[in-house]
């Protein structure tokens, strides 16, 4: 009787050792990552990462799978009444002449994206889950002057990246002001934080909902054991 | 308590309560599951209204155009097609339409905001064919007045979509909610004021 | 009202063994009162299996099998389908659930000898099942498009390649195409949701339906059905509903709060459940930096590239899963439970288990020197359980077994 209970401690202790893994895998060989105090409650940030990513990165990269319409309701550009301010959404957000309802497209085709750039820039819809917030975070912080390569810059945590430093006018600006790393590391976070919002829209309510489900689960837990114990008192 | 020391009441009650939350439970995994047939948010955004430009349509001429993937008929009614309505009452199901479907605007004997175009979906309500346009006098039958016959089951409508009497059909055409812009633009499927969506 | 539901049932039993079935199978199927924490994943299994068909079925609606639709089609599901990624999330955490409850169900097995006479059938249809759960987890990886689904089964496919003679062939035959494109898809979405599947629920019938006939065994691995009453109904039997019902009834509602833990608050499982490469679409230039099956497949995987010839690595790979078929002829011990075996066996299993967990976890790392040893070894330990079971199950010093369960 003692024995499987020792297989099953056995195995609870070593199942967390292999669940910690994923993250040693991850930073195997490569520079440490700046963790992104990412919030997806906090809408405010949500809006200006938008906003900067629709001003500085959608020239170049899509959000294929987004509408800006659900971007829109999901990050709370909408009235008192949750009816979406369009015209907002229209004179700040769509840059290329394109409805509400469609998905956020790039004005450069893939051609032009290749011979400009080597690679064609890639969809950023799911970044924030290959990558991760924190790798986004540290990499979009992480851009150096380096001659040798064709924008005459290099990145220490994507070595030889094709990506221009699309953010030096932006820091440059933050960086003349009073605690300008603070702003610019900020506005970075914004970006971040709407591209992790971007990456499962519905990653909020998923949780919101599973508390009302884990708690409804462990109510029938209850009945369930009474039920048990009740019928069991016949078993001798 | 019974003779053996079950308590059965107990166990009545327990097995009542299991059962009813287990079903609310059984409820509410089945509820996404039926939820998720409803039109997803891309089939919603391709359903969105649609911009016609009618100053290519001539008098007498039909055009059909796709609203959320169903054809819409927009017919441009000469002066003499517009009088023949009024003329038709006693042989029409439903003449005032007041059991079809459209816009309180559309509510009037020609079904329309201005008489002379007609915006209708041209899907028969009888079994959801779709009708032909015969805007022919007798083209369809001696005595044919002009406008939609159905060839699935040979329901008849009139110049405004009004279904005749002694067909299978039910009801006239129905009038889908619209605007114009301006006198040459037409919007399907939006019927709110200028400025809101 | 109770008048008609009887007349009903009685219409029906004259023409379909309606009752005879909830009889032979819940009401008067007698199981040992003595089930303990590890029967639990029996009837769970069931419960994943029917959670897989049903969200596979709803997925299957929205999902697209084509290279050029596949990956777009799931994004569909995950953010524009009405709740979608619910349904997404249950298939793909049922899946890696899936593998939970049958390998703890495994172990459960040979911790008290449940595939030892009269139940060999039993085990040997189970192993059948563990075979079509292996194959539609890696058909199934592939559905997605992702780059690690298309790596995965770039290969696991490249295995048969070395098959002396035809193995080139044989390769391009199951890609169909002389690489995995959306030809290997198309036929990889079929077996997924059909033949697979067929098989599948086939065989579980057949498992129970094997299991009831020659009853179920127990912590103690005492033949129940040997002591009975006037009746022939065992004395240490109880039947299966209500008791066991309630009670697994029970056990589904824990194991329902963990599984909704993981769908609802970690669906990727920090990458274990959900690789991360697979959130960027097939590319069939590039190779995910770190390549590594999920989870339930690294054991195997790690055998694989423990052995440093790319056939003999194959044919262990194979060998590693269908030694398990012959375990109810390996095992020469007279005494089923673990309870009344001796220290030889005790030690051996405890050994199995810290090695097929430690091979699992090698087999997700890159492999360094090190690990590379610790591979092999654990490899020798894993085949050295099976194969000389035969003589330390012979010498063991098994304790006596009592006639009757030694407690409920």
């Amino acid at each position: 009787m003692i024995k499987p209970k020792i297989f099953l401690s056995l195995l609870f202790l070593i199942l967390p050792i292999l669940g910690g893994t994923g993250f040693a895998i991850a930073e195997e060989g490569e520079i440490p990552l700046d963790k992104a105090p990412i919030d997806l409650t906090d809408l405010p940030s949500l809006q200006r990462g938008a906003k900067l990513f629709m001003n500085m990165c959608s020239g170049c990269h899509s959000l294929k799978y987004i509408r800006y319409s659900t971007m829109a309701k999901d990050i709370g550009i909408v009235d008192a009444k949750g009816q979406i301010l369009e015209q907002v959404i229209k004179d700040n957000l769509i840059f290329n002449g394109g409805k509400i309802t469609d998905t956020i497209q790039t004005a450069m085709n893939k051609a032009e994206g290749e011979a400009w750039f080597g690679i064609a820039p890639p969809d950023l819809s799911l970044v924030a889950r290959s990558r991760g917030a924190d790798w986004l975070y540290t990499y979009l912080r992480s851009f150096y002057l380096d001659a040798k390569k064709p924008w005459g810059v290099n990145n220490t945590v994507f070595p030889d990246v094709a990506m221009p430093d699309v953010l030096f006018n932006l820091r440059s600006r933050l960086y003349a002001e009073k605690e300008g790393k603070e702003k610019f590391d900020g506005a970075i976070l914004d970006i971040v934080n709407f591209l992790q919002y971007a990456g499962e829209p519905i990653q909020q309510t998923r949780k919101q909902l599973g508390i009302w489900v884990l708690l409804f689960l462990a109510i029938f837990f209850v009945f369930a054991y009474l039920l048990k114990r009740e019928y069991w008192k016949d078993v001798h | 308590m019974n003779a053996d020391g079950t308590d059965t009441g107990r166990r009545r009650f327990l097995t009542a309560t299991a059962s009813v939350i287990g079903g609310i439970g059984a409820a509410c995994v089945a509820f996404p599951f039926l939820a998720s047939w409803a039109p997803s948010i891309k089939t919603r955004a391709l359903g969105a209204p649609v911009e016609i430009d009618i100053s290519k349509i001539e008098p007498g001429q039909k055009i059909t155009v796709a609203w959320r993937g169903q054809p819409v008929f927009i017919v441009y009614r000469t002066p003499e097609e517009l009088a023949g309505l009024n003329t038709l009452t006693s042989q029409l199901r439903d003449p005032l339409s007041k059991e079809s479907e459209q816009p309180n605007y559309a509510g009037n004997v020609h079904r329309s905001i201005k008489p002379d175009f007609l915006v209708l979906v041209g899907i028969c309500t009888h079994l959801g064919c779709v009708p032909l346009y015969k805007p022919v006098i007798g083209s369809v039958e001696a005595g044919w007045e002009g406008g939609f016959f159905c060839p699935c089951h040979g329901s008849k409508y009139d110049m405004a979509g009004r279904v005749y009497k002694g067909v299978p059909a039910p009801l006239n055409l129905p009038v889908p909610p619209y605007k114009f812009v301006s006198d040459t633009l037409l919007v399907i499927g939006d019927d709110s004021p200028a400025g809101v969506a | 009202m109770q008048m008609v539901i009887k007349s009903v049932i009685g219409w029906v039993d004259a023409r379909f063994p309606l009752t005879k079935l909830w009889n032979d199978h819940l009401a008067r199927y007698y199981a040992p009162k003595n089930f303990n924490f590890w029967y639990y994943f029996g009837s769970l299994a069931l419960f994943v299996l029917a959670n897989q068909i049903i969200t596979g079925i709803w997925l299957t609606m929205n999902y697209t099998p084509t290279a050029e639709g596949a990956f777009d089609s799931i994004e569909y599901i995950m953010r524009e389908v009405p709740w979608g990624w619910l349904l997404r999330y249950l298939h793909s955490t049922g899946a890696s659930f899936f593998f939970i409850v049958v390998y703890l169900h495994m172990f459960r097995g040979m911790l008290y000898g449940s595939y030892k006479k009269p139940r060999e059938l039993v085990w040997l249809l189970g192993m059948f099942i563990f075979l079509c759960l292996m194959a539609e987890a890696f058909l199934g990886y592939l559905l997605p498009w992702g780059n690690m689904s298309f790596w995965g089964a770039q290969v696991i496919t490249s295995l048969f390649g070395a098959i002396p003679f035809i193995g080139d062939s044989l390769v391009e035959w199951i890609r169909g195409d002389y690489n995995v494109t959306g030809v290997t898809l198309n036929r990889f979405f079929s077996l997924h949701v059909i033949a697979v599947p067929l098989a599948f629920i086939g065989l579980v019938a057949f498992h129970i339906l094997a299991l009831h006939e020659v009853g179920s065994n127990n912590p103690d691995g005492v033949e129940i059905k040997k002591q009975t009453n006037a009746d022939g109904i065992p004395l240490d039997g109880i039947p299966f509903h209500p008791y066991y019902t309630v009670k697994d009834l029970m056990g589904l509602a824990a194991f329902l709060f963990i599984f909704c833990s993981v769908v609802f608050f970690a669906p990727e499982m920090w990458g274990h459940f959900l690789e991360y490469p697979n959130f960027e679409p097939a590319d069939p230039l590039k190779t995910p930096s770190h390549i590594a099956p999920v989870w339930y497949m690294t054991p195997y995987y790690a055998i694989l590239r423990a052995i440093p010839n790319k056939l003999m690595g194959v044919i262990m790979m194979g060998a590693s899963i269908g030694v398990w078929f012959l375990l109810p002829w390996l095992d020469r011990s007279p005494v089923k439970s673990i309870r009344y075996r001796g220290i030889y066996y005790k030690t051996a299993l405890t050994l199995f288990v810290i090695c097929f967990i430690t091979l699992g976890y090698l087999g997700s790392h890159p492999p360094t020197p090190v690990l590379l040893l610790m591979a092999r070894i654990g490899t020798l330990v894993y085949f050295s359980f099976f194969l000389l079971m035969p003589i330390y199950t012979t010498f063991d010093k098994d304790k006596p077994v009592p006639d009757r369960l030694s407690r409920a």
